[in-house]
């Protein structure tokens, strides 16, 4: 694995990319193998994604440059990037599920007749060439959305392939893949590199990077904290150089004792589209005053188990208790009134009324608090929202101002009071650190770790290491809707996180640990 | 706090909140732009019979915007609210005429009050089967409702083989005889179906700003998701504002069949987009979230006192029609850019405090 054997396809020169309120990329460095697996990895949020929209022309570096076999190349859209020969395979699928796997695969580059008319015929029998080469037995004509989603993810990848990509990003291409599809997928990529396309491969799934790459990349927060060849890599070094010497502000425990049990879950299930179940057989305990981490990766089933209990789904089973009190059919309002309340993963379509103000957004659940019969004291609601403001140290101009002016951290801290408005005696918080700057989570972090002092319940929901570890009191690992590992504060490491995490997943070790 | 950095984020904003200012209150100027072209331009158009009649053409539409205002908000559309008209005239005059035949060999027959109480029944009814198809069988709003334009209106053609109930005079005996008040008296100089107006104008108004119910409304059309997430019941929210809607439809129904002394089946035709459209020019957003009653009601005015002043000035009605086409458009065209305008100053005054 010398450079000359792998020469250098593309390559980013103090890369840096500023969004409004954050810095993505800071003057990273980056050199694309040819023939190569270039593995990308680094927690949510440490700027992985964008050096790939960089690459693949869906962003512009605000400073800094990419070269291309010496030459200085700027990418203003996907089509010019892929004129270059570079195809992505994003994390969100880019797929039309109304139209036909052939058409999707050849979406924008038609084979054509005379330039109008599409020959349908040659598009099906090149979709079939595809599919054969990626083994997969999907007829053309099928919808894409029929497929399941591994299907789907297979469908991009021949999209890619049908436009002779020489370099192939792959964003998470596993994460909805079985086992079986996994195995296929890294045949592909090994043919791919023999015919000398440069790949970069996104995942959260450290053994699997280690299997499967040449040459790692580590990004923190923007910034590159190691980059080598992948001889003598092991989870270790890349848990290290994800998260860094230098802690996050972590807010420091407060010591208090915990109360008697806040919340029960058993064995709740739910189903998924697919026919298999996004939750399976959970069961979870909770007490006042303890902060249960519920770490796992991306579509492991936890986005889908808090709002489970929160009642937003009707076809679930399994029984919730809240201080003893078995919940009734799921219904979130009727939950919130128990003491239940979440912080959504996704705040804009979630969490959020965009449309309308901050008062209205902070007050949303619980305007009985300020209601008699039906009138509704404004006065009484604006004092309210002032105390939260004030408590929650949220920056605003004014309350009557559209929530959707608010910086993500300040949204956050919206949707926190919003929850706690209602006096809850349980919080679910999902993701609760998304997507928000540096400072913004140290005072997220400090909020959470007062509530438990104060003797709330708190179960979030995270896929960050570092801050699963600091603040939990608790931790269990969820992958594929299970439950895979359960520790307390005290015997947990990364790597036994890590590991429980990919139960289920990791194609060579786990499937022989469990057999 | 907020006071003093509102203030010293003001320097900068200063001509932009001018401008937002004008924008904000573009539907009534524009109304008052009307109101004096055509006391100029229209003969006796200031004299008290023209507004008298003119504010009674403005009601009937405005009783519908309302209700349409309040569905729009919500992330939905009422097609049936003209077919309902229709309906509710129909079965106000049925029971005016014949009462209810209850094949024991003579009927019963109702006095004013319940008559109007059954009609408004018949349009809560309605709206509720809207509201049924669109929260419980997940029809789209816009199919809902157009399905049922049509069943009311062949409901309406069936009531009476597609004849004309005329002659609704009503009869003392039954204490049917006051339902002619309603159309054509008046108190303190005012119509009654101006009073009305008013009434439900303010308890519209009152809902939207006071209760939670008005509230929650707004969210839903907002974001109907993160709604239901924050404990709002979203299908309760919408069986109200289409029952409202079907509510202000039975009201128009009454004012007509009492106005025309008469009910005719094709009652209504179209007036579903007149409503819309009132809707849409007082600022209404048709993706939901957005709106207020205040502005509907004065979108109402404009359209009603532009199309008279047309006819007064003898302006042909294909040449209104045009005009009201413009109108919408230019209103709507306005209100994108008020949204820009608005948020600019958002984000300066946010800007101002940091992050």
């Amino acid at each position: 694995m010398s450079g000359l054997a792998h020469p250098i396809g593309l390559s980013i020169r103090e890369g840096t990319k500023v969004y409004p309120g954050t810095v993505a990329l800071k003057a990273v460095d980056f050199d694309l193998r040819m023939g190569a697996v270039n593995v990308l990895v680094g927690e949510n949020g440490a700027g992985k994604s964008t050096m790939m929209k960089v690459i693949a022309g869906v962003e512009q570096l605000s400073s800094g440059r990419v070269e291309m076999d010496g030459r200085e190349v700027r990418f203003h859209s996907t089509d010019e990037a892929e004129r270059h020969g570079i195809g992505i395979v994003f994390q969100e699928l880019n797929l039309f599920p109304n139209l036909t796997v052939a058409e999707n695969i050849f979406m924008a580059h038609e084979k054509t007749r005379l330039g109008v008319d599409i020959d349908a015929e040659a598009q099906r029998a090149e979709t079939r060439a595809l599919m054969r080469r990626l083994e997969h037995d999907i007829d053309p004509d099928t919808l894409v959305g029929d497929l399941k989603v591994g299907q789907q993810q297979i469908v991009e990848i021949a999209k890619s392939l049908s436009r002779d990509a020489r370099i192939l990003i792959l964003d998470e291409p596993t994460s909805a893949l079985s086992n079986a599809e996994v195995e296929i997928l890294f045949r592909v990529i090994e043919e791919l590199k023999a015919e000398g396309v440069g790949i970069v491969y996104i995942s959260h799934r450290l053994e699997e990077l280690i299997r499967v790459g040449d040459y790692i990349t580590v990004l923190r927060d923007g910034v590159i904290t190691g980059a080598q060849s992948m001889e003598g890599v092991d989870i270790a070094w890349i848990v290290r150089n994800m998260i860094g010497e230098s802690s996050k502000d972590f807010a420091k425990e407060i010591e208090h004792p915990f109360g008697e049990e806040a919340l029960r879950v058993e064995n709740m299930r739910l189903a998924d589209s697919g026919g298999g179940f996004a939750v399976d057989g959970v069961s979870l305990s909770l007490r006042q005053g303890e902060i249960l981490g519920i770490y796992g990766l991306m579509g492991a089933g936890r986005t889908e188990l808090l709002e489970a209990i929160i009642g937003r789904y009707h076809h679930v089973t399994g029984d919730v208790w809240v201080h003893g009190e078995k919940m009734g059919k799921p219904r979130v309002a009727d939950r919130i009134a128990k003491g239940l309340a979440l912080i959504p993963e996704d705040r804009k379509h979630d969490g959020l009324v965009q449309i309308l103000s901050i008062r209205e957004n902070m007050t949303l659940s619980s305007v009985e608090a300020f209601t008699q019969g039906f009138h509704m004291d404004l006065r009484g609601e604006r004092s309210r929202v002032a105390e939260f403001v004030k408590r929650m140290v949220i920056k605003i101009a004014s309350p009557e101002n559209p929530v959707s002016a608010l910086s993500g951290g300040n949204q956050q801290k919206v949707v926190i009071s919003k929850a706690l408005m209602t006096g809850p005696r349980v919080l679910l918080m999902d993701e609760p650190s998304r997507g928000i700057d540096i400072g913004a989570k140290a005072e997220v972090f400090r909020v959470m770790r007062q509530l438990a002092a104060e003797g709330l319940g708190i179960v979030f929901v995270t896929s960050d290491l570092e801050e699963v570890l600091s603040l939990s009191d608790r931790i269990i690992v969820m992958s594929n809707g299970r439950i895979t590992g359960e520790f307390s504060k005290e015997e947990v490491t990364e790597t036994k996180l890590v590991t429980a995490s990919a139960v289920g997943h990791a194609p060579d070790r786990a499937e022989r640990e469990t057999a | 706090m907020t006071d003093t950095t509102a203030s010293a984020a003001a320097p900068q904003a200063g001509p932009n909140n001018t401008l937002l200012l004008l924008l904000k209150a573009r539907t009534f100027i524009a109304l008052i732009l009307v109101f004096v072209f055509f006391s100029i331009f229209a003969p006796n158009f200031l004299s008290t019979a023209n507004m008298v009649i003119m504010s009674k053409h403005v009601a009937l539409n405005a009783f519908l915007a309302i209700g349409m205002t309040f569905v729009i908000v919500s992330g939905g559309i009422d097609l049936s609210v003209g077919s309902i008209v229709g309906l509710c005239g129909m079965v106000a005059g049925y029971l005016l005429l014949n009462g209810i035949d209850i094949g024991l060999g003579w009927s019963v027959q109702f006095n004013t009050l319940e008559i109007c109480l059954i009609v408004a029944l018949v349009g809560i009814a309605i709206g509720a089967m809207n509201a049924f198809l669109v929260t419980k069988l997940n029809v789209a709003p816009f199919i809902a409702t157009l399905g049922t334009l049509y069943i009311a209106r062949g409901a309406a053609m069936l009531s009476s083989e597609g004849e004309t109930f005329p002659n609704l005079t009503g009869n003392t005996e039954y204490g049917s005889h006051t339902y002619r008040m309603i159309g054509s008296g008046d108190f303190l100089g005012i119509p009654i179906s101006i009073w009305m107006l008013i009434a439900v104008g303010l308890l519209a108004a009152y809902i939207a700003k006071r209760t939670p119910l008005g509230r929650f409304i707004y969210a839903v059309g907002g974001n109907e998701r993160a709604a239901g997430l924050s404990g709002v019941k979203v299908t309760r929210v919408k069986y109200f504002v289409y029952m409202f809607s079907g509510f202000c439809a039975a009201l128009v129904g009454i004012i007509i069949s009492s106005q025309l002394v008469a009910a005719h089946p094709a009652t209504g035709d179209t007036f579903e987009l007149n409503a819309i459209a009132a809707a849409v020019l007082g600022g209404t957003s048709m993706s939901g979230g957005r709106g207020k009653i205040g502005g509907t009601i004065v979108g109402a005015f404009v359209i009603g006192v532009l199309s008279d002043g047309l006819v007064m000035m003898g302006v042909s009605a294909f040449w209104q029609t045009v005009i009201k086409g413009i109108v919408i458009i230019a209103a709507v065209v306005i209100d994108q850019a008020q949204q820009k305008v608005q948020a600019k100053v958002a984000l300066q005054a946010q800007a101002a405090v940091g992050k």
